[in-house]
This record gives structure tokens, sequence and C-alpha cells, in this order.
């Protein structure tokens, strides 16, 4: 068949270049459900957000609660908790971003900004630990905020990294405060 | 399967690998290089098909399962989880339950290909019987498959299947308790079908591997049942059939995609859309279509251990089939008696499969029992006295004449229609 | 040649009647009054405005008995479906009362549903539901279109293949609806129990006539008879059974059209390869 190539190369070319894009494109369709099958299915994305009633939360006082899987740490921060969080100055912060999924990416990481608006008290995290997952502890570590035992990460009053192989803040998810005692989650 | 490879590996790398494993030399000699008769029709082509139909089924059941939950409580939930809520959940499951279809139907007409070109016919025996073990393991895969939705069908066509083992003599009862894990088919019933409905597969893909590594050790038949005897009788494998399988894969698909996409629920039961209900057996239970033909061979005796013989009786004749045909002409083209008991045969196992569905009473027990007798008379009376009685037509010298002369089922001499193919 | 013809004939033949033979299976005859649906055929679509009716019959005529467990609320502003939007379907959910908890007390709790949630049934279990019901169970709605298949017989069933029927469902749905015919004289029909030509376990049904003519207000100016709301929430049971069909037989569209197209140039490319060759 070589010899034949040379003489009439384009038609026959065509041909087989043809079937085989086309196989490919066949193939590449195919693959697609097999791969989408392991997405969120439509159950779980229906539950991906949730309210939750904050009135019994008690100044000083913090809830968990179950958003997409993870914890999601609620807590209602004692004055003294924010004006330490206040007083941090922001170049003492390992990262400098605010992290906080209701505000552009590049948002600075003051306790302003990773607290909600009118309501500074409030601090709404994703309660897990941003080195390799684990849920941090409450009351603890050497910043007064939260620590994490798995690999000895210290966040402080605003949920921020201050020492500890965790690279970033914790996570504020999105949220809205639908009332005065409401929050919507996602 | 080597030895039909002229390859020599060119690169460093390759002759690295191929003095420590030589697999590319193995997979040239098999599915490249390999010496293939230049005369196979489509008919040869289900074997390709039943691999493709075989690997989609590993693939789209393997998917499956990452959805789906063994549990009394949770199966049929999980099955319906898996048509409303996961994406293209309900395409992969269409997919898995009309290819179980789609395989019997490639398997029975390889079955039937083989039956009448002779391909059961020494030197064959081997690749033949791991044939019919494979199709033994097809019928295991599919039964213990259609459980696992947890419908009305799948629970009393497991609690029918399974009974038919309290047909042995004293010990009956007790293998069905075993199988069962209790009194009844239940939850230990439906985790163990699962595990085995997801391990036969693989033990069907084993067995697939020595299938073709045996024919592929005394050569493919062909249609005209002469063994190749020059270069000019065969081509290599590649290119020439992976195209021609290629193409009829993909047609064989245009016809399960028909099923999947406008017909997905055609071959199954309404039924089996009801969660299983141990209390209430629905009106009519007939197994899916590809076990109606035994189904109806269980029911034509009123014995129940004859019944259930009879119907393993009908998978264990094709263990023996090899040497019931005594006849020393291999392709069923050139034999003219043969020939008109095939077609008794192939129409035979239809009204079966059509007896097997219809109510076990009247004249439809009568006709099955005729039909069971006609099917056993074509093992164990027809072939082994025909070889004895019927004059073939004379064969071909070799392949390249038949194909030469015409077509691949028309013997020298005979006025041949010009080939279409 | 002529052998390989025969036998693709023969084959063929014992093919389509080795798949269909189920459809064998002898059953009592039930009178099915067979209906246009806009869903039938490859290019079967659902239309909205009939699965918003039906829907409206299925909650005002049905849902005080049917359950529609395997729906949830979100299924509703879908795609393919009834297509409300998702503030008439947050709307509709509101109207539902769940069972969630446990609350910080140990106590379940009440609450009004929500787009994840699904259909909250009338009753309890099924011992619940037949204890009202005069000991029948109404069967829940999300799978009856396609738990309910009348038998074709021959060769209905074998045409079927090529018209692609699918909707003996809905059909058996429709006809069941409206079956509801006076008994053949002398016939005797038990206390509780009503006459119906198109039941298929039996000649009586524990199923009061559902429809009544003006029952239900539609607002779209169909008119409201016991064979459109029939007609409608057969409908919609039909989307609620198989709620992707739409997407199924779009994306069999495109699929079909790619295998037909690949498996001809494919043809050409084995001819190609195999035109040096005697066979």
């Amino acid at each position: 068949m070589a010899n034949t190539d040379q003489a009439e190369p384009t038609r026959r070319d065509f041909l087989y270049i043809a079937t085989g894009a086309m196989g490919v494109v066949g193939a590449g369709a195919l693959v697609w459900p097999f791969i989408d099958q392991m997405n969120p299915d439509a159950s779980a994305l229906a539950l991906a957000s949730i309210e939750v009633d904050i009135s019994a939360v008690e100044e000083g006082q913090s809830i968990s609660v179950k958003w997409r899987g993870k914890p999601v740490f609620i807590r209602n921060r004692t004055e003294a908790e924010v004006e330490e969080a206040l007083a941090v100055p922001l170049s003492d912060l390992p990262d400098p971003l605010a992290r906080n999924a209701n505000l552009p990416a590049d948002a600075e990481a003051s306790d302003v900004n990773r607290g909600i608006e009118g309501n500074e008290k409030l601090l709404v995290q994703v309660g897990i630990c941003t080195h390799l997952g684990c849920v941090p502890v409450g009351d603890a570590g050497e910043y007064g905020g939260w620590f994490c035992p798995c690999h000895g990460s210290h966040y402080d009053t605003a949920g921020r990294i201050r020492k500890g192989p965790a690279p970033e803040n914790l996570l504020i998810p999105p949220l809205e405060m639908v009332s005065e005692t409401t929050i919507k989650i996602g | 399967m080597a030895g039909h490879s002229e390859y020599v590996p060119q690169s460093a790398a390759a002759k690295w690998l191929e003095s420590r494993l030589p697999v590319i030399s193995l997979v040239r000699g098999s599915f490249v290089d390999f010496p293939t008769p230049k005369n196979l029709n489509y008919f040869w082509t289900f074997g390709g098909i039943l691999f493709f139909v075989l690997i989609a089924q590993i693939l789209t059941g393997i998917v499956l399962v990452m959805h789906y939950t063994a549990s009394t409580t949770a199966a049929f939930d999980s099955v319906e989880h898996i048509m409303r809520d996961v994406n293209f959940g309900w395409m992969l499951r269409y997919l898995h339950a009309n290819g179980a279809s789609m395989f019997f139907i490639a398997v029975y007409i390889h079955i039937f290909r083989g039956l009448y070109y002779g391909s059961y016919k020494a030197p064959r025996e081997i690749s033949w019987i791991l044939g019919v073990i494979i199709f033994l393991l097809m019928m295991a895969t599919a039964f213990m498959g259609y459980v696992l939705p947890w419908g009305q069908m799948s629970f009393w066509g497991a609690t029918v299947i399974t009974n038919l083992f309290s047909a042995i003599p004293v010990v009956g009862e007790s293998v069905v308790i075993w199988l069962w894990g209790g009194f009844a088919v239940d939850n230990p019933t439906l985790t163990r079908f699962f595990s085995l409905h997801y391990l036969l597969p693989f033990m069907i893909f084993g067995v697939v591997l020595l299938h073709v590594w045996a024919f592929h050790t005394t050569g493919n038949n062909n249609p005209t049942g002469v063994q190749p005897k020059t270069k000019q009788d065969t081509i290599p494998f590649h290119p020439y059939y992976t195209i021609k399988d290629l193409f009829a894969i993909i047609v064989f698909m245009i016809f399960f995609a028909y099923f999947v996409f406008y017909l997905p629920n055609y071959l199954g039961h309404a039924d089996n859309y009801i969660e299983a209900n141990p209390l209430v057996t629905p009106a009519h239970i007939v197994p899916e279509w590809y076990f109606l033909p035994f189904y109806a061979i269980l029911r034509a005796v009123p014995d129940k251990l004859g019944g259930v013989v009879l119907m393993f009786g009908a998978i264990a004749v094709l263990f023996i089939l090899p040497w019931l045909d005594t006849s020393k002409v291999r392709s069923g083209a050139y034999r003219p008696l043969f020939k008109q008991f095939f077609w008794i045969f192939a129409a035979n196992a239809v009204v079966l499969g059509y007896l097997g569905a219809m109510p076990a009473e009247g004249i439809y027990v009568i006709m099955s029992q005729i039909c069971t007798t006609i099917y056993f008379a074509y093992f164990l009376v027809a072939l082994p006295l025909l070889g004895f009685l019927e004059k073939p037509k004379p064969l071909p010298a070799s392949i390249s004449e038949s194909v030469l002369k015409g077509g691949s089922g028309i013997p020298v001499g005979v006025a041949a229609a010009p080939d279409t193919k | 040649m002529k052998t390989m013809i025969t036998m693709v004939r023969s084959l063929a033949a014992v093919a389509a009647l080795a798949i269909a033979s189920p459809a064998f299976a002898a059953g009592a005859k039930v009178e099915i009054d067979y209906q246009n649906w806009s869903f039938a055929g490859p290019f079967g679509y659902y239309d909205r405005a009939q699965l918003q009716r039906g829907f409206k019959v299925y909650v005002e005529n049905c849902s005080a008995c049917h359950a529609l467990s395997r729906v949830a609320f979100r299924n509703l502003a879908e795609d393919g479906g009834p297509s409300f939007t998702e503030d008439q379907a947050k709307a509709i959910a509101a109207d539902y009362t769940v069972v969630d908890g446990p609350d910080d007390f140990g106590d379940m709790y009440d609450r009004p549903a929500i787009l994840a949630d699904r259909f909250p049934s009338p009753f309890p279990n099924e011992n619940a539901a037949r204890a009202s019901n005069n000991g029948a169970y109404p069967p829940d709605f999300s799978l009856l279109a396609k738990a309910r298949a009348p038998q074709r017989g021959f060769p209905g069933f074998v045409f079927d293949i090529f018209t692609q029927y699918q909707e003996n469902g809905p059909d058996y749905i429709y006809s069941l609806l409206t079956g509801y015919v006076d008994p053949p004289e002398g016939m005797e029909v038990p206390d509780g129990q009503y006459y119906n030509h198109s039941f298929m376990a039996g000649q009586f049904i524990s199923m009061a006539p559902p429809l009544y003519e003006d029952s239900v207000e539609y607002t779209d100016g169909t008119p409201m008879t016991v064979e459109n709301y029939a007609r409608d929430v057969s409908a919609f049971m039909m989307w609620a059974a198989e709620p992707h069909l739409e997407q199924r037989k779009k994306v069999g569209f495109r699929v079909m059209i790619f295998l037909i197209i690949f498996a001809g140039m494919l043809y050409f490319t084995k001819k190609k390869i195999w035109r040096d060759v005697e066979h």
C-alpha cells in the first residue's frame, strides 16, 4: 500500500484522517459521562446551601453546623476577642489575604474583612484546617483562637493562621444574613 | 498466541523490553500480524463485538457501583438515585441493563455461527468448551445482576432460580439455605450476589483470553471449514480485520444505542419498577428473554428434579458436542442434510423461547415437550447419525480457490451468484 | 452468499422474536384507550403546560392518598420537567411540611419544605395507608408510569420496536382513570369497590372514580373535562417516573447521527483497505 500512497495521497489520506478524527471525537464524547458521573449529583448540589438560626448563640459561645459535609464554626466573639484581632498589624500575618468568599480574592486579611458587615462580633468560617483538612479545636492555641492538633497550626481570634504549617487563613464560606437571627450559608 | 510475529525490535528501549517481557511481539503476533483466513464473513465479527460489549459492561458496571448500595433497604432507592440525580446516571444504567441483552444477542449469533460452520469440531474443541464456560458464566452474571435493583422481578427471579437447587436429592434444601444465607432471599443473598456479580465478569475476561489463545493456536475456522494451506489463504489480522471488526462494532452500537435511547425499558419488565415485596408475587413471572428457551425446557417436565436436570443438560450437551458430530466435513455450507436439521434446530430454539414466556399450561406444555425433544434429538441423534448418512458436497481445494470461484458458501463447480459483499 | 443471506434473514427473525417474547406473557384483557403523547417517538418532549396542569390535578385530586416520594421539589424547576420557576417551586415546597431533626433537645420537629426535600408522603407507612383506605394500598406515583405495562400481544410487540412505543404506562393510567363504566348487566359489584374495564389486576378496583368535571380549575383555557384531567395527570406521572426522557432522546439523536456517519466512513475505509484482497 505504501507505493500507491505516493500516487494519490490526498483523497485516501483524507478518508483515513477524517475517520480517525471522528473516532477520537466519539471516544472523547463517550468518556465524558464516565467522568461527569463522579461530580456531585443533583441531590448533593441541592443541599449546597443551609440556613442557620443563631439566636441562641450567646457572646463567647460557638456552634458547629454541617455544610457540604464539613463543619462550619459560627462564633459569637467577645469584645476582647474582636479588639485583639483588630490590634494585629497586617504585617504579622503569614497569609495576608482575607480568604472570604464574599469579598474579592485580593481583599486583605483585616478583622473587618473577616467578619460580617454590621455584625462584627460574628465570625463564620469553614472549620477545616487549611493544612491537610483536620478540624481545629476552639478556644485553644497560642493566639486564643483555634488550634489544629494534627500538625500544630495556630489560628487567632479572627481565624487567621499565625503559626504552624497551614498556608492560609480559615476559609469564610459564602454567606448572607437572611434576618437578624438567621444566616444563610452557601 | 505468539509465534506469528516477524517483529524485530528496533529501538534500544524496545529491545530492552523484548528481552525481558516479550509483550510487544505477543500482541503483534496475536492481533497485528496474526494470519487470518481471508474469507471470514460478517458473522466472524461477533467475536470482536462480544469483546467490546464485555468491556462496555465492565466499565459501566464499575461506575454504577460507585453509586449503588447493596442492601435490601437501600438498593432500590440507590438505583432510582442513579436514574434521577447522578450526572448521566440514567444513561449509564440503561447502557448496563440493555448491554446485558446486547451481550446475549451477540453471543447467540456467535454460538449459532459456530454451530453452522462446525467451529466446535477438531481441532477447536477446547476453544468451544471454553466458550460454553463463558456462556455459563455470563448466565450466572446476568442472573445475579438482575437481582441487584431489588425490584419485584429481581426478588422473585432470585427466589425461583435459587429454588432450582432444592431439586437436588438429599442436600437440596441445605444447599438453597446456604445460597440464601437465610430462610428466604434476603439481605445476605443480595450482598453475596453483588459481590459475585462484580467478580464474575473478570473471570469471563480471563476465560475469554484462553478462548482466544486456543483458536489462535489452531487458527481461525472459516466459512469453508478448509484449513488455510498457503500464504495466499490468509491475511494479517491488522489492518484487515481490525477495520472490519471496528466497522461491525460501530454498526452494532447503532443497534445498541437505539434500545438505550429510544426503547430503554422494552427488554425489561415493568414489575421491576416496583420495589421487592416478599409477601406478593407478581402475576406473571418470566425470566429475562435470554433465559426463556432454557426456562421452557425446565417447565416441559412435570417433575421438579427432572426439569432441572434437563435444563442443565441442555447446556451440558454443548460440552460434548465436538464428539457427537461425526461428520468429517466441518462447514455446514457443504452439508445439505445437516443444513436442514440446523435450521429446524434454530427455529426450534426460537419456539422454545416463545414457550418460555407462555404460561405453563395446556397446549404450551405439550409444545414445550416436543420442542425439548427436538432440541436434544439434534445433538444426540441427528448429529451422530448425519456423519454416516449424509453425502457432503465436494470441498474446495483451498480458501483461495473458493474465493476465486465465488461466494464463501458455494462449492466448486456450482454456478455461483456474484459475490456482492 | 445465498446461505449467508438466508442465515441473516433467519437470524433476524429469530432475534426479533426472541427479544420480544416476554411480551407474549398472557394477561386478562384490559381496555386500553391509546392517546397521542407529546413525549412519544424519537423527538418526544414534555408539554410544559400539560405537566403543570397534571401537577395541579395530582396535588388537588390525588395527593391525599398517593405519595410522590421520589420526586424532589427542586425537580419541578429543572429542565425537561414542568419548568416552574425556582420561586414558584419554592412556594410550592413551602406549602408542605416535612419532619426534620433531631433538634438540640433531641426532638423531631416540623418545618416547611425546601427545594432539596422530596414530596412528603400522605401516610407514614403502608399499613397506615391501608388502614385509611379500606385495606387497599394507594401506590406511590413516582414510578407508576413505568411500573404498569399492559400486554401488547403479537404482533404488536414486534412493531413496537420500530414505532418506539414506550407509552404503555401513561396509556394504561389514562385508560384506568377514564375506565369507570357501568358494569355488564347482571354483574355484582362488591361493596366498596368499583367496576373498571381497564384495571389490570381484576375487574373491580378499590379506588372510587377520582376525577370529576370542573373539579380542578384550569387557568389556561384547557377544557376542564375528566379526559383532560386524566391525560394531564398521566403525562405528569410519566415525567415523575422518567424525568430525563427529553435529555435521553436529545442525546440519543446526536449519538445516532454520529454513529451512522462514523459507520459510513468506516465502511469506506474498510473497502479501501480491502480493495486489493480477493475475498
